[in-house]
């Protein structure tokens, strides 16, 4: 590796870092064996965090960041003064082979500027994910980012070879796309996801190989005016419809070279924090988008506290709970409780009536959930969830009184 | 009171052998003191212990034993025996209630384990080294918090089979060399481990990979603790990145919006929207390239015949011979067709001939290649080559033969007896074809009647000859 090589890889790395997956989970487990290099668990591992918190699983690289399109929101489109580099296939594979054996990663997440045209970029990317398959015997992960004006054939070429494909819808509205990212078309998105999630489909029930992985996408937050309602709606849309496995959330950030279309603020975390947990609550505790909203004001969720708690408290009718008959799905509901402490309760309630001090075994969040719970020995005094200020006793931790 | 030693580590077999043992004589746990490390200086108390029979448990008790002999905790011998006593004795399910003291404390240090395991498979780094014969040697350290070197080892020789490596730590050390694991005693932190240029490289990376704007150590903390960071030679740009943070997030803030120091490339931008294959031979050169989707064909197989004629004729898919050759219809069905288009009167020439799947997919027996049907998905990944192909050649008729053709050119299942004659092939986007359906010459071959093939093969050239006529 020299100097020049590495100097590219700091600026397709830093020119990659805003998609916020690095996701190496779903793969089922296999290896490369002695010829090859590599394997997969199912879980994926993290392989180092960086001081944003944010794990370093898979090597996220571009292919470029040369890019045709002039989407506002990015540091690499074509209007931008951004420094420009480009690898050569046989540099991507070498590197993520070189990583890998370091066990620095779980595997490759590639993406791309678009160069010449979304077909020719395409290729050059499956060429990578084909060449470390069959030339290496790579059987690390591999994520590669669709590029939806692409040739479907190209997409579909691109199945073959990698864990896990993805294409960003970036916006949630139509409208939004249209001002940002004049080359896109939500439309020729959704119908590549589709296409995408027939193939995935088809390819289960046929047994063969075709992004086992299943798809994601990523949203933008903050860079437009959409509410977290129409953000969710469209999560919960892309779930329905498309199958997707993940949408990610990613607060617009700060960007050197910003444009002056859309001038740069700090990034909106605690919104994308809040919107992971809805989506959490969408998809494993049988929150509806119309019940998660109802929790904040004017579609957007409230940032101080979680949206169950949020929730919970504009539905204090429903509680207390009673942890020793509840059913799974009103137990889900109690905020503090994750759904790995509900499966412990619903088995341990086989054996025994359940106490407070059980509780604590059982659960981290019995101090969220206390005022909404009823145990064997427990019931909330003088209906705690009728107090007004049950939403500052929870949001700040009570402090002891002590005698001076 | 019985004394039990087991060796230093997770003695997972010292302490079957015990608990058979103890449960053959019905040993309370409250009789037992577990120790360490050398044989206790008073031995064994009270009479030798037989060897007893195995001892039948739950598979979830068995896991949990597996993991937890490996914690730290001088106590966890006690503890997994107390709870393998209560499981004997009436408490099958005890695993089950997760609220019991005991039960509660082991999945605690079953957690502990498994996480220092996995921080294990995460953290460890290999660095490079040269190897006197030519190759290149891996050797990592590192400190786990527990006894968990041999129950990483499966991993790190399953992902690392191919390559040969040595993983140094205070608690034990493992050495694989591409046959064999070996494992050997606890090693000492090495005095330097040589690092190669991908270790500056992968330093970049973790620099330029993150963002100022989200700073956040506490959560970086969280997952990646202090205690991991000696070994890992990226946290030593850690406190200088977390410091510029601030600044460089100011410095985003307050600059100008970029005015564009580039010419808008208008050119560029016009010729993307030029992708598609511009002839015919550009498209079969993309087909030529691309790989089967079910691995095995030896290539490709375009289409044949002239760009406007009048009639292209879709057949299936390769067979065995026209894999080898690379030609559409030369095998025995071929020939068939070939036969029967000129009892119609039609010049086989001056028809286009293709299949709707490009490639040969077949299974071995022996030295013969058995044709294998290619399913409805298969078929819907080969349909924009069959109609940007068909776009190219822009016959007046489209014959589809057998019921996979009409499949690919319907989008739909079509029963190809029923439903045989004219019919309107839709296309991609509604710009579609007239079209015909007749049954696949290789039906013809397989009917076992001599005087039934004959009548089918009558009825399949008076189909060509009534296409023929619609063309």
């Amino acid at each position: 590796m020299d100097d020049a090589l590495i100097e590219k890889l700091g600026i397709l790395a830093d020119a990659a870092k805003y998609d916020a997956s690095c996701a190496s989970s779903g793969a089922k487990p296999r290896s490369g064996g002695k010829e090859g290099l590599g394997s997969t668990t199912g879980a994926g591992i993290c392989h180092a965090y960086t001081p944003d918190g944010r794990c370093v699983s898979l090597l996220k690289i571009l292919l470029t960041n040369h890019c045709l399109f002039d989407c506002v929101y990015c540091i690499n489109r074509r209007s931008s003064n951004v420094r420009r580099a480009r690898f050569t296939v046989a540099e991507v594979v070498d590197l993520t082979l070189g990583f890998y054996k370091r066990n620095c990663i779980e595997g490759l997440f590639l993406s791309s500027g678009i160069i010449r045209s979304p077909d020719h970029t395409m290729e050059q990317m499956m060429l990578v994910a084909r060449t470390l398959r069959r030339d290496h015997g790579f059987a690390g992960y591999i994520h590669l980012k669709t590029i939806p004006e692409a040739s479907p054939w190209l997409i579909e070429q691109a199945g073959l070879w990698a864990d896990r494909l993805s294409i960003n819808l970036e916006l949630p509205t139509d409208h939004s796309l249209k001002a940002f990212a004049p080359e896109k078309n939500g439309g020729t998105i959704k119908a590549v996801m589709g296409q995408v999630n027939e193939r995935i489909v088809e390819a289960k029930e046929e047994r063969r190989r075709f992004s086992p992985a299943g798809q994601s996408t990523q949203l933008i937050v903050g860079a437009d005016d959409a509410t977290d309602r129409s953000v969710l709606e469209t999560s919960g849309t892309l779930y329905q419809r498309y199958g997707l496995r993940r949408v990610y959330y990613s607060a617009f950030s700060p960007i050197p070279e910003a444009s002056s279309v859309l001038p740069v603020k700090p990034p909106p975390l605690q919104r994308e924090n809040r919107l992971y947990q809805a989506d959490w609550l969408l998809r494993y505790y049988g929150f509806t988008v119309e019940e998660i909203a109802s929790g904040g004001e004017g579609g957007m969720l409230d940032l101080g506290i979680d949206p169950k708690l949020a929730w919970a408290l504009k539905n204090r009718e429903r509680f207390p709970v009673d942890v020793n008959r509840a059913d799974r799905e009103m137990l889900l509901r109690v905020p503090g409780l994750g759904a790995r402490a509900v499966d412990k309760i619903l088995s341990a309630r086989r054996h025994t009536r359940l106490r407070m001090e059980d509780l604590g075994r059982l659960s981290n969040g019995l101090r969220r959930a206390r005022p909404f719970l009823i145990a064997a020995n427990y019931h909330p005094v003088g209906g705690l969830t009728d107090r007004l200020d049950l939403r500052q006793r929870l949001v700040t931790p009570s402090s002891q009184l002590s005698l001076f | 009171m019985r004394t039990i030693t087991l060796r230093e580590g997770a003695d997972l077999d010292g302490f079957r052998r015990a608990v058979r043992r103890l449960a053959a004589t019905r040993t309370a746990p409250e009789a037992v003191l577990w120790s360490v490390g050398a044989p206790s200086l008073f031995g064994d108390e009270g009479p030798a212990l037989e060897d007893g029979a195995p001892v039948l448990l739950p598979q979830a008790v068995g896991q949990l034993i597996e993991t937890v002999v490996c914690h730290g905790d001088p106590e966890r011998y006690a503890l997994l025996y107390r709870l393998v006593w209560r499981v004997l004795n009436g408490e099958r399910a005890l695993l089950d209630q997760h609220a019991d003291p005991l039960v509660h404390r082991l999945e605690r240090l079953d957690k502990a384990v498994r996480r220092d395991i996995h921080k294990m498979h995460a953290f460890l780094r290999f660095r490079a080294l040269p190897d006197p014969d030519g190759g290149e040697r891996y050797v990592a350290w590192f400190e786990p918090d527990h006894h968990i070197v041999e129950a990483v080892a499966a991993f790190f020789v399953d992902r690392f089979e191919s390559m040969v490596w040595t993983i140094l730590t205070p608690k034990g050390s493992l050495h694989w060399d591409r046959h064999r694991l070996m494992t050997g005693p606890p090693a000492e932190r090495p005095d330097s481990l040589t690092d190669d240029r991908f270790a500056e490289g992968w330093l970049r990376y973790y620099e330029s990979t993150f963002n100022p704007a989200r700073v956040n150590p506490t959560a970086m903390r969280a997952e990646m603790p202090r205690k991991y960071w000696a070994n890992m030679p990226e946290t030593a740009a850690i406190p200088a990145m977390v410091r510029a943070a601030p600044a460089r997030v100011q410095a985003m803030l307050e600059a100008e919006a970029a005015i564009p120091r580039r010419r808008m490339p208008e050119k560029a931008v016009a010729a993307m929207a030029r992708q598609a294959p511009e002839s015919l031979a550009e498209l079969n050169r993309l087909i030529q390239r691309s790989e089967p989707l079910v691995p095995g064909a030896t290539q490709a197989v375009p289409g044949e015949g002239p760009e406007g004629a009048a009639i292209a004729i879709v057949g299936e898919q390769p067979g065995d011979q026209e894999d080898r050759e690379g030609r559409p219809f030369v095998g025995p069905a071929g020939q068939l067709l070939t036969a029967a288009l000129e009892e119609a009167g039609i010049d086989r020439g001056g028809v286009y001939l293709t299949n709707a799947v490009k490639h040969f997919k077949f299974v071995q027996r022996g030295k013969r290649r058995i044709h294998q049907s290619p399913t409805a998905g298969e078929v819907k990944h080969y349909r924009w080559w069959l109609m940007t192909e068909l776009g190219f050649v822009r016959p007046r008729l489209v014959v589809a033969l057998g019921a996979t053709a009409a499949l690919a050119l319907t989008g739909r299942p079509v029963s190809v007896l029923r439903e045989r004659g004219p019919m309107v092939f839709d296309g991609w986007n509604g710009d579609g074809w007239d079209g015909f359906v007749t049954v696949h010459p290789s039906y013809l071959l397989r009917l076992p009647e001599e005087e039934e093939r004959r009548r089918a093969q009558a009825e399949f050239v008076a189909d060509l000859r009534r296409a023929a006529t619609l063309a």
